[in-house]
C-alpha cells in the first residue's frame, strides 16, 4: 500500500485542487446576492432582489427553454447514432474500423469555430433556415462520440458469451438486445448520455454560427457579459441551475457505479 | 428497463412537439432584428407588439462589423431588420443589403431633429436608407480619483503618464480617432476628414496607434466589459461611450467624461430595412414606433444615448431627471458639429481621388496593429 | 407438437416471427447487419460533418472582392501567401500553441495526483462524491466562470486584495497571457481529470503487487509501472485541452490583453468581422493541421481506447 504520507499528501492535493475548482463557483454563486449590478471586489452588500427579476427575465426564460430542448434532442441523436457506432465497430472486424472512432472524434477534436464556420456555410448553401434543427445538428456532431466511448468501453468489457448463450436459450436478435445486451450497457448510456447534455447545454461557439435570431442560455450569458447591465441575473441563472442539476448527477452516479458482474479483472 | 425506454421515449415526443409549438401566434408578421444588446428591451417592445400585432425576434451583434456580416448571411435573408451604426450603414447600402425607406410614411418621421433627418451615413443620393435611431459621442471617460490634473485633451490617452490604464475599442473605426487626433496636431498631414485618409495619413495613424499600444491595458471588446475595467481599477482613462459613463455612476465609480478640445467621433444608428425582408408592413410599423418620443426618451434613457427625436426631452427628463442635458439631447446644431459620425471609410476620397484606404485595409491593419 | 415448444416459433407469436425472419437473415449476413448499424453515423458524419468541413476549406483557396463583399471563386493561393508572409499571423499561432501546451501540461501535472487518489485510494463513496464534484463544474456555465475569474483577476479584485493583506505586492495579472494560461487551465481541467482516472482506475491492482513483489518501491513502480499503463489516458485527456484551448476566441477576449490574439480570434474576426471566410478558412487549416497530427500520435498512444 502506499505510505501514509503520501495518502496524507494526496489527500491534501486533493482538498487544494477542489478548493481551486470551486472558488470561481463559489463567487458566481455569492454575486448572485451582489446589491450592485456591477461586480467589485469586495461585495458592495448582500441583496435577494435579483432573483425575481431573473426568473421571470421573458429573454432568460426563452433561451433556457431553447437550451434544454437543443440539449434533449442532441443527446437524444447522439445516444441513437453512438450505440449504432460502437455496436458497428465493435461487433464487426472490417477494413476503415479505425477510421470511424477517428471520425466520430474529429468535431471535438477540431476547434469548435470549425465546426461552427463550416455548418454555418454548408446551411447557407443547402438553404436551410438557421433554427433548432440547425443548432441541434451542430451540437449532436460532438456529442455522438462522448456517446460511442463510454459504450464501447462498456461493450469491451461485456463477454461476447452472453449474447450468444442468450441465443442458444432461443431469442431473437432483439429479444437479446432488449433483454441481455440493453441493461449491460444502460449505465454507459446514462453517463454517457448526462455528458453530451452537459455539453450541449453549455455550448457556445458552434451555437453562435448555427442559431438563427434566437438564443440559447449561453448565447444570452454572453450577450449579458457584453451589456454589462443585468450581470447579477447570470449569477441567479448559474446558481439556480447548479442547485436544480446536482441531484441528476448524483442520481446518475450512483445508478452508473459499476455492478460486480461486470468487472472483468 | 422498460420504464426507462418509455421515459426515453416521451422526451423525444416532448421535444419533437416542441418546435411545432411557439410558431407564430401573434396575427402580424415576424420581424427578425439584429441590434446591440440593449436596443430591443421589453420595455419599449412589448407595447409595440402588442399595438402592432408584430413578433419580434432579436439577434445580438457585439460590432457594427458582425452585423454587416449577419445581414448578409444566407444570402441576406435570414434578417428583417438592423440597427446598424455610421460605420457599417454604407457597407449595407453600397452592398445592397438594405432597402430604400419611404419616409412618408413614416409620421414620426417629421418629429425628428433636422441634423439628424439626412445624415450622410444613411442617405445617399437623396434616397432615405432607413431612420436614424439614436447617437453618442466617443468621450474620454477618466477616473477622477487617479487622473489628475483633469485632462482637456487627447493628448492624455497617447502619451506614457498613465501607462498600463489606458484603454480604447476594439474595433478598426479606432483608426478614425488617431486621424482625428492628428488632424488637429499635425496640420501638415492635411488631414480634412478622418474617415478619408490616403497612404500617407493611413500610415501616420496606425504609427501613432502603435506608439499606443504599450500604453494600453487593454481594448475594450463591449461597453460592460470597460465597465468592469473602470470600475475595478484595470483602467484609469479612455476612449468610451455615454452607456458606460451612466453605468459606472450608478454604481458610485468615481468617474467623469469630457469631450476634448480636439473634437471627438461619434455614432449614430440608424434602423435599416433589409433588401430581402417579407415583413415590410412590421418594418414600417417599427420604423414609425421606435421615432416616437417615447420610445425615443425609453431607450435613451434606459441605454444612455442621445435619441433624435426632438421632442423627446421632456419624457426623458420625467423618466430620469436632468438626462435631457446630460445626454446633451437638446444641444445646440454647434455642438454636434464638432462630432464626427462614424462613416465606412471608402477608396473614393470625395474630392476627386480615389486612393483613400477602404474599411477592409482599416481592418487588416487593426489586426496586425493587435498582433 | 404443443403450442410454444416449437423452437422455430420461439415465444413472441407471428410478429416475433417476422423479427425473426429478420434476425436470421442479419445473422447470416453479418455485413448487412454491420452496414445497418453503422450506416445511419457515417452518413449523418460524412454526409453533413466531413463535407461540410471540406467545403469550407475549398473556401480557403478563394478570396473575397472588397467592393462587393463576394467570393470570387478563382482558385488561387493568396490567402496562404498572406498568411505565410504575415508576421502577425505567426505571431498569433505561436503563441496560441504555446499557450495550448502549457495549459495540457499543468493540467496533467494537477490532475494527475488528483485521479491517483481518486482512482486508488478513496473509498467507493468518496470516490463517487468526487466524481460528481469534478463533474458538477461543467454546469456552471462556462461563461460565468471565465467571467467569475476577472472577478479574482482585477486590479482591485480577489487576488490583490489577498496579496494586501499578506503585504505581498499586488499581483497585475488581468490582461496577461499569463490570465489566460491561469483561466483556461482552470476550465478544462475537469476534461483532463476525468480520462486520467479512467485510466487509472484500468489498472488492475495485480499488477501493482507484482512489482511489489518483485521488490519494487513505491516511485519506482509509479515510474515503470503506474505511469506508463496510465499514458492513454493522460494523452486522452490532452486532447480535449490542447484542442480546446487552440480553438478558443472566448476566453482570450475576455482576459486576454492588446497583445493576446489566438487563432481563434483572428479567424472570427475575419470571418464574422471582415467577412472574409476564405481568409478564415485558410488561417484555420493551422489548427486543423496541429490537431490531425496530435490525433496520429495520440492514437499511437492508444489514447482512442481512453477517451
Amino acid at each position: 500500500m502506499e505510505s501514509r504520507r503520501t495518502r496524507i499528501a494526496l489527500g491534501v492535493w486533493v482538498a487544494i485542487v477542489l478548493a481551486f475548482l470551486y472558488l470561481p463557483i463559489a463567487l458566481i454563486c455569492l454575486y448572485a446576492f451582489n446589491r450592485s449590478n456591477v461586480q467589485s471586489w469586495p461585495i458592495p452588500g448582500l441583496t435577494t432582489k435579483w432573483f425575481g427579476p431573473a426568473i421571470h427575465n421573458g429573454e432568460m426564460q426563452q433561451a433556457l427553454w431553447l437550451s434544454l430542448k437543443a440539449a434533449v434532442v442532441a443527446t437524444v441523436i447522439a445516444l441513437v447514432l453512438g450505440t449504432l457506432a460502437s455496436f458497428g465497430v465493435h461487433r464487426f472486424r472490417f477494413f476503415g474500423r479505425d477510421a470511424i472512432s477517428f471520425l466520430l472524434v474529429l468535431p471535438i477534436a477540431l476547434p469548435g469555430i470549425i465546426t461552427g464556420m463550416a455548418l454555418n456555410s454548408y446551411f447557407t448553401y443547402w438553404k436551410v433556415n438557421f433554427s433548432l434543427l440547425t443548432i441541434v445538428i451542430g451540437h449532436a456532431t460532438f456529442c455522438v462520440v462522448v456517446v460511442y466511448n463510454n459504450v464501447i468501453a462498456r461493450l469491451r468489457r461485456v463477454p461476447g458469451s452472453l449474447t450468444e448463450a442468450s441465443m442458444d436459450l432461443g431469442a431473437d436478435g432483439w429479444q437479446t438486445f432488449r433483454y441481455v445486451t440493453f441493461p449491460t450497457i444502460s449505465t454507459a448510456l446514462i453517463s454517457g448520455g448526462l455528458l453530451a447534455f452537459a455539453l450541449s447545454f453549455d455550448e457556445v461557439i458552434v451555437t453562435t454560427f448555427t442559431a438563427g435570431a434566437q438564443n440559447t442560455l449561453p448565447i444570452w450569458i454572453f450577450g449579458q457579459i457584453r451589456l454589462g447591465q443585468q450581470l447579477p441575473q447570470v449569477n441567479v441563472v448559474v446558481f439556480l441551475i447548479l442547485a436544480v442539476t446536482i441531484i441528476p448527477v448524483a442520481v446518475a452516479q450512483r445508478m452508473t457505479r459499476e455492478s460486480g458482474i461486470l468487472r472483468t479483472e | 428497463m422498460t420504464k426507462r425506454m418509455w421515459a426515453l421515449i416521451a422526451m423525444l415526443a416532448v421535444a419533437a412537439a416542441f418546435p411545432a409549438a411557439g410558431a407564430s401566434r401573434q396575427s402580424g408578421g415576424t420581424l427578425k432584428m439584429v441590434a446591440w444588446e440593449g436596443y430591443l428591451e421589453p420595455l419599449w417592445v412589448k407595447p409595440f407588439e402588442q399595438q402592432s400585432g408584430c413578433t419580434i425576434q432579436a439577434k445580438y451583434a457585439g460590432s457594427s462589423d458582425e452585423m454587416v456580416t449577419l445581414m448578409r448571411s444566407g444570402g441576406g435573408n435570414q434578417y428583417d431588420m438592423v440597427s446598424a451604426s455610421g460605420d457599417a450603414s454604407l457597407r449595407l447600402i453600397y452592398g445592397k443589403d438594405v432597402q430604400p425607406v419611404d419616409v412618408s410614411k413614416i409620421p414620426n418621421f417629421k418629429q425628428l431633429n433636422p441634423a439628424f433627418r439626412s445624415p450622410p451615413n444613411n442617405t445617399v443620393g437623396g434616397k432615405h436608407y432607413g431612420v436614424s435611431l439614436q447617437w453618442g459621442p466617443n468621450i474620454l471617460l477618466y477616473n477622477t480619483t487617479k487622473v489628475k490634473p483633469a485632462p482637456t485633451s487627447w493628448s492624455s490617452i497617447y502619451s506614457p503618464k498613465y501607462k498600463g490604464k489606458i484603454t480604447v475599442p476594439d474595433n478598426p473605426i479606432q483608426i478614425a480617432d488617431a486621424a482625428l487626433y492628428l488632424m488637429k496636431t499635425k496640420a501638415s498631414l492635411g488631414i480634412k476628414d478622418p474617415y478619408e485618409l490616403n497612404s500617407t495619413q493611413f500610415n501616420a495613424a496606425i504609427a501613432l496607434l502603435k506608439q499606443q499600444k504599450p500604453l494600453i491595458k487593454r481594448y475594450w471588446p463591449s461597453g460592460g466589459q470597460e465597465v468592469n475595467d473602470f470600475k475595478n481599477g484595470n483602467v484609469w482613462l479612455g476612449a468610451a461611450w455615454p452607456y458606460q459613463l451612466s453605468l459606472l455612476r450608478a454604481a458610485k465609480a468615481p468617474v467623469k467624461d469630457v469631450i476634448p478640445r480636439e473634437g471627438a467621433t461619434g455614432w449614430l444608428d440608424t434602423w435599416m430595412v433589409s433588401a430581402h425582408t417579407k415583413n415590410l408592413d412590421c418594418a414600417y410599423k417599427w420604423l414609425n414606433y421606435i421615432s416616437s418620443a417615447k420610445a425615443q426618451a425609453q431607450q435613451a434613457t434606459n441605454y444612455g444615448e442621445t435619441p433624435v427625436n426632438a421632442k423627446a426631452c421632456p419624457i426623458m427628463n420625467k423618466l430620469s431627471p436632468g438626462s435631457c442635458a446630460v445626454y446633451h439631447a437638446n444641444a445646440p446644431l454647434a455642438y454636434f458639429k464638432q462630432i464626427h459620425f462614424w462613416k465606412t471609410p471608402i477608396a473614393d476620397c470625395g474630392n476627386g481621388k480615389k486612393d483613400c484606404m477602404d474599411y477592409t485595409k482599416w481592418q487588416q491593419a487593426w489586426t496586425q496593429l493587435k498582433g | 407438437m404443443a403450442a410454444g415448444l416449437d423452437p422455430a416459433q420461439g415465444l413472441g407469436g407471428s410478429a416475433a416471427g417476422g423479427r425473426r425472419r429478420i434476425g436470421g437473415a442479419l445473422w447470416r449476413r453479418p455485413w448487412l447487419k454491420g452496414l445497418s448499424l453503422l450506416a445511419p453515423p457515417i452518413v449523418f458524419f460524412v454526409g453533413v460533418y466531413i463535407a461540410a468541413v471540406v467545403a469550407l476549406f475549398v473556401y480557403a483557396f478563394w478570396t473575397v472582392d472588397p467592393f462587393t463583399s463576394l467570393t470570387v471563386h478563382t482558385w488561387t493561393g493568396e490567402n496562404f501567401r498572406e498568411l505565410w508572409h504575415g508576421a502577425t499571423y505567426h505571431d498569433v499561432a505561436l503563441r496560441t500553441i504555446l499557450i495550448a501546451a502549457a495549459v495540457t501540461l499543468t493540467d496533467a501535472i494537477i490532475a494527475f495526483p488528483f485521479a491517483y487518489y481518486m482512482a486508488r485510494l478513496a473509498t467507493p463513496r468518496m470516490r463517487a462524491v468526487l466524481f460528481v464534484l469534478v463533474l458538477l463544474p461543467l454546469w456552471a456555465s462556462y461563461l460565468a466562470r471565465v467571467y467569475a475569474w476577472q472577478l479574482i483577476l482585477n486590479q482591485d479584485g480577489l487576488l490583490n486584495w489577498l496579496t494586501a493583506k499578506l503585504g505581498l505586492p499586488p499581483a497585475n495579472l488581468i490582461y496577461t497571457n499569463t490570465a489566460m494560461w491561469l483561466v483556461f487551465s482552470y476550465i478544462w481541467l475537469p476534461f483532463m481529470i476525468l480520462p486520467v482516472y479512467a485510466g487509472l482506475e484500468r489498472i488492475p491492482h495485480s499488477y501493482i503487487e507484482a512489482s511489489r513483489d518483485l521488490g519494487a518501491k513505491g516511485s519506482r513502480t509509479l515510474r515503470s509501472v503506474i505511469l506508463p499503463l496510465a499514458l492513454p489516458g493522460v494523452v486522452a485527456g490532452s486532447i480535449f485541452t490542447f484542442s480546446l484551448t487552440l480553438g478558443d476566441y472566448i476566453t482570450p477576449s475576455l482576459v486576454g490583453g492588446p497583445s493576446s490574439q489566438f487563432i481563434g480570434n483572428v479567424v472570427y474576426d475575419s470571418v464574422n468581422g471582415a467577412g472574409n471566410l476564405p481568409f478564415g478558412a485558410a488561417f484555420a487549416v493551422v489548427p486543423v493541421l496541429i490537431m490531425g497530427v496530435y490525433l496520429v500520435i495520440a492514437r499511437r498512444l492508444g489514447a482512442f481506447d481512453a477517451l
